[in-house]
Parts: C-alpha cells; sequence; structure tokens
C-alpha cells in the first residue's frame, strides 16, 4: 500500500526529514508520550528551578529545613500545603528540594552507567573474538548479584554521599547498556559503510565513534530514557533505609523514612513523597516506552 | 544434550571464580575502613585492631586475602563479626525462609504476569493493549516501600490484623490448620508487595514474544480449525511464547533478592534479606562478602536450571 503510493504531500514531509526528527515527530504523536514529557518538563523545572533558590539562599515557600516544633506533624493546610513533618519542617518544601537530589541522581548515575556500557559494549562488539567473551563473561557474572544489595554494601562502606551514591548506581548499573552496545555493534560492524571505512584505512577509534555510534544511538538514547527512574527509585530505596543522601538534607525517600514512627497519624509524610516517586518514575519509564517505539516502528 | 551440559558447567564455574572475585573486591577494595567499630575510633587500640586484621588475613596481600577468605567461607571458619558464628551457617539458617518469600513472589509474578501479557498481546494494538503496557509501567514505577506502608496502614486501620513477622504473637490457634493458615497470610502479603515488578516485567517479555507467534502459520491454522480462541492461546501460542518467560524467571531471581532487602525489613520477615540489612548496619565484613557471594552463586544455579529447563520445555531448542 505505503510502496505503491505516490501522494507526493505525505512523501515530500517526511522525504527530508531526519531520523532524529522522524522520531520526534512520531513520539509527539502519542498522548501518552506527551503528558510524560510534560510531567518531566514540569519536575526538571520545578528541580532546577529549587536547586538555583537555595544556592542564591532563596526559599520557597519556606526553608526546607527550618524546624518549628510548636507546628510538628500539622496535617495539609492553606498555610503548609502537604502538612509538616515532626520537627514543624514543611513538607511541599522539602519535597521539592528532594526533586533537584532526584533529577541529580537520575542524570549523573546514568552518565555514569552510560559511559562505562557504551565503552565496555563498543570494545566487546567491535573487537569480538577474545576480548568480547571475556567482557562479556565479566558482564554475565555481575548480572548474577543482587544489585541493590550490592549498592547497598558498597555504600555502607565507602559511606553515604550524593557523590558517592551516584557513582555507585551508575557502577553496578551499567551491564544492560553494555549487552545492548554490543548487539548493536555487531549488526552494523557488518554493513557495508563501515566496511567501507575500513577499506580506507580509517583507524579503529574513528570507525567506532564516527561511523558505528551515531547509527547505534537512539537505542542508546532509550536505555539512557529507562535508567533514569530507575536510579530515582534505587535512591528512594537507600534513602529509606538510611544510607541514601543524609539528613538534614530531603530526599523523596528519607521524608518516607523520617515518618515510620508516625505511620498510623500523619498519612501525608507517606503519602505525597511517595506520589513524587511514582509520578516521577512513571512519566520516564512512558516516555522512554513511547521513544522506543517510535524508534523501532519502520514506517 | 550431555556435552551441552558439561560445557555449561564449565562455564558456571568461570562465572562463579569472576563472581567470587567481583565480591571479594566490591569489599577489600573500596576505599572504606574494614573495621566494625569505624577507622578514627578513639577507644580501639592499635592491638586490638591489629588481631582483627590477623584474624581476617587483612595483613595479607589481596591474592592471599582472596584464597583465605573462600577457604574460610568453605570450612566454616569464616566468622561473623557480629556474633562469631560461622558466616555460612547464619546464611543457611535465614535461607528457607527467603526462598518461600521469593518463590511465592515468583509463582504470583508468573500467573499474573501470564495473564496480562496475554492479555495485551491479545488485542495488540487496540486501547487494551495500551492499558496493559500503562498498568504494567505504573507497577514497574511503584516505590516497594511506599506501597508496603500503605498496605500495612490499610491492612492495619481497616481490620487491625497483625501482618508483621512470620506469624502471629500471643494468639493460642485451635489447630494446627488455623496456625498454618496464618503463616500463609504472613507470607502473603509481603509476597504481592514482592512480586509487583515482576508481574510487570514478565508480562511485558510474554506480550512481545506472544505476539510474534500469534503470527505464525500453526496459530492461523488453529483458528481455521475453529478452536476456540482461549486454546489457540493458552494451548498453542503460550507454549511457543514460553522462552522468554522461562529467561525472565533467571532475571527474576536477582531483582527479588534485591528486593527483599527493602520488603523483609518493613516486615521484619527474617530472611537473607533483613541479614544482609544488619550486616550493612554492623559493617560485618566477613558476612557481607559472603552474602554476595552465595546470593550471586545461587542465581547462577538458578540460570543454569531456567537454561535446562527451557531445551526441555521447548523440543526445538537443539543445545549447541
Amino acid at each position: 500500500m505505503t510502496a505503491l503510493s505516490i501522494t507526493p504531500t505525505a512523501a515530500d514531509t517526511t522525504l527530508h526529514e531526519t531520523p532524529g526528527g522522524r522520531i520526534w515527530r512520531r513520539f509527539l504523536a502519542n498522548p501518552i508520550a506527551c503528558v510524560s514529557l510534560v510531567i518531566i518538563v514540569c519536575f526538571a523545572v520545578i528541580a532546577i528551578g529549587t536547586a538555583l533558590l537555595g544556592a542564591g539562599g532563596w526559599h520557597w515557600p519556606y526553608d526546607p529545613n527550618l524546624t518549628n516544633l510548636e507546628q510538628k506533624l500539622l496535617p495539609p493546610s492553606p498555610l503548609h500545603w502537604l502538612g509538616t513533618d515532626n520537627l514543624g519542617r514543611d513538607v511541599f518544601s522539602r519535597m521539592l528540594n528532594g526533586a533537584s537530589i532526584s533529577l541529580f541522581v537520575g542524570l549523573i548515575a546514568v552518565a555514569v552507567s552510560l559511559g562505562i556500557g557504551v565503552v565496555v559494549g563498543a570494545i566487546a562488539g567491535y573487537f569480538g573474538g577474545l576480548t568480547d567473551t571475556i567482557l562479556m563473561r565479566s558482564v554475565d557474572a555481575l548480572i548474577c548479584f543482587p544489585t541493590f544489595f550490592l549498592i547497598l554494601t558498597a555504600v555502607a562502606i565507602l559511606g553515604p554521599s550524593l557523590l558517592n551514591i551516584v557513582v555507585i548506581i551508575g557502577l553496578v548499573s551499567w551491564t544492560g547498556t553494555a549487552r545492548l552496545v554490543r548487539g548493536e555493534f555487531l549488526t552494523i560492524r557488518e554493513t557495508e559503510y563501515v566496511k567501507g571505512a575500513r577499506v580506507l584505512g580509517q583507524k579503529d577509534w574513528k570507525i567506532i565513534f564516527r561511523h558505528i555510534l551515531p547509527n547505534a544511538s537512539a537505542p542508546i538514547f532509550v536505555t539512557a530514557v529507562l535508567g533514569i527512574p530507575d536510579a530515582i527509585l534505587t535512591e528512594a530505596g537507600l534513602s529509606f533505609l538510611g544510607f541514601g543522601v543524609q539528613p538534614p538534607q530531603a530526599t523523596w525517600g528519607n521524608i518516607i523514612a523520617d515518618s515510620k514512627t508516625y505511620l498510623l497519624e500523619a498519612w501525608w509524610l507517606i503519602l505525597f513523597p511517595g506520589m513524587a516517586i511514582f509520578i516521577a518514575s512513571l512519566a520516564f519509564y512512558l516516555a522512554g516506552d513511547a521513544l522506543r517505539e517510535a524508534a523501532q516502528s519502520r514506517e | 544434550m550431555s556435552a551441552f551440559i558439561i560445557r555449561r558447567l564449565c562455564l558456571t564455574v568461570v562465572l562463579l571464580f569472576i563472581i567470587s572475585i567481583i565480591s571479594f573486591f566490591i569489599v577489600t577494595l573500596t576505599p572504606g575502613s574494614p573495621y566494625p567499630w569505624g577507622e578514627l575510633n578513639p577507644k580501639i587500640s592499635a592491638e586490638v585492631k591489629a588481631n582483627f586484621r590477623k584474624k581476617f588475613h587483612l595483613d595479607r596481600p589481596l591474592p592471599e586475602q582472596y584464597a583465605f577468605i573462600m577457604r574460610d567461607l568453605f570450612h566454616g571458619d569464616l566468622r561473623s563479626v557480629k556474633d562469631d558464628r560461622p558466616v555460612l551457617s547464619r546464611i543457611i539458617e535465614r535461607l528457607p525462609a527467603t526462598l518461600a518469600l521469593n518463590f511465592t513472589a515468583m509463582l504470583i509474578s508468573l500467573s499474573f504476569g501470564t495473564l496480562l501479557g496475554v492479555y495485551a498481546a491479545r488485542h495488540a494494538g487496540h486501547w487494551q493493549d495500551i492499558l496493559g503496557s500503562f498498568v504494567a509501567f505504573l507497577f514497574i514505577a511503584l516505590p516497594g516501600f511506599w506501597i508496603s506502608y500503605l498496605i500495612v496502614i490499610g491492612l492495619v486501620k481497616a481490620f487491625g490484623v497483625p501482618i508483621l513477622g512470620t506469624q502471629s504473637y500471643g494468639i493460642d490457634f485451635p489447630n494446627a490448620l488455623a496456625a498454618g493458615l496464618d503463616r500463609i497470610w504472613h507470607l502473603l502479603i509481603p509476597a504481592i508487595v514482592l512480586s509487583i515488578g515482576g508481574i510487570a516485567s514478565q508480562s511485558r517479555y510474554l506480550r512481545a514474544s506472544m505476539i510474534e507467534t500469534l503470527r505464525e502459520d500453526y496459530i492461523r491454522t488453529a483458528r481455521s480449525k475453529g478452536l476456540s480462541e482461549e486454546v489457540t492461546l493458552y494451548k498453542h501460542a503460550l507454549r511457543n511464547s514460553i522462552r522468554p518467560l522461562i529467561t525472565g524467571i533467571g532475571m527474576l531471581l536477582p531483582g527479588l533478592l534485591s528486593g527483599s532487602v527493602i520488603i523483609e525489613n518493613i516486615f521484619a520477615y527474617p530472611g537473607l534479606g533483613r541479614l544482609g540489612y544488619e550486616a550493612v548496619l554492623e559493617r560485618d565484613y566477613p558476612t557481607l562478602v559472603a552474602l554476595n557471594f552465595v546470593v550471586a552463586a545461587l542465581v547462577l544455579l538458578g540460570n543454569l536450571l531456567s537454561d535446562l529447563l527451557y531445551a526441555i520445555v521447548d523440543k526445538r531448542v537443539r543445545l549447541e
């Protein structure tokens, strides 16, 4: 049907499109993707905005670490939109700060894991042979480990600081990316243009970075997007166990952890931060999935 | 078949070796103090520290340390810093509870994941499929500790029933049946929470492979024979889409054990996850090494079993 189509209008618009543009257009045609994107943008604006305001010494609506014992454990009200915690700190302000931590964790952890995963996968897929065997068997071994417990062990020994947590999450979660990149490289390595580049005598690293990697960028980008919520959820879990970013710095996970003792009386301390983790992660997952679909489907 | 098993076993031994090295280095090479009391504690004399180093062979070069730790682990000489009991027996006594919990969770993940996956594949491209995918991602994005707390609050507030631990204390059960049901109840709630993520990932795997299978000729044949949709789907298509499900079991295991660190903690369930968390709190260095190693080794064996199972279920697989 489409092969014989000679209607010029539809063909013309898609003809001059870059591959990225095509994915982007298909992505925006998906209503779930659009909603997720809006949520992600809001989340990013809140996170970056709060971080910038905080760096300038400004706090809105309250200072997240300002305690007021006369106003502890207040339910949501016009004064404190999401209530106050056991030290009288404003939960809404703390959650805004938690957003910056979560975004930071998501982005940096993914950057670390992407860096390692792409390099290992590219080397294994491009060179093949013994290098491939050694690298991929190590990946197989690493996958056997209970990831979260491995992270917990490492954080406990290194000491929980924001940077340590982010780097450790990244160091432990690159295996999926490595496998994916290796698979892409194995396919693309056999294409005519890579063979052509090799015949022309181009250096290996140039072939890897100039010719193969750009053609594998779509699936890599998708795993990156899907890795962000994984990192956010992991950090929330660590914070919950007390091995995340340390108090008084507020994170979504440690607001819930702090409320353990007030489980039955202060529902707002659990409900709202959990919702925030849940909605932010869901938006990233749905956006990532929509992106994968947009990149995969061939018209 | 036997050639495959031998090759697979050799690979398993190699992987086991790599796993042992990783679990050793993650604890020894990270730049922190191995002492449970911290590096700078003024109450601990240099002599005590030296004894500690000697006991756990920390005064030796790294390769020797590694060899000693592995030897001690299997001889039962690797003792916990906390109660000086062999680490291996501490792990083994916690193993049944964790296995029961994870096995139940896996059963729930598989059955509901299959239903959801088949449902989504059956209506591929329609709103039911989109809804199915949405539900799957909803489940993946749910923070386990959050939903556990909501369930605990909900159940305790609404029914006032005890849910923590492995059984209710302070209640005289009239017979063994009631006591057994009580135990199942205590197992079921954490297992359900633990299985949420698994349901989602299983349904995604199954949906993808089921859609492939439904395009096959033999499915058209089954339909044209006039078989009901249920028989076609569950008898003809599912059997041929089972491959990712079985690989999925292998992938599920490490995830479940990771998840149980948090879930066992919330539900006060005495399994490996809780042991691990306690070891982390006490900086119980031998237990941490052993636990990472034993769990990874179990997962490796699980993968081996699932590969073999796969060959038995699907006769087309030629184990080469």
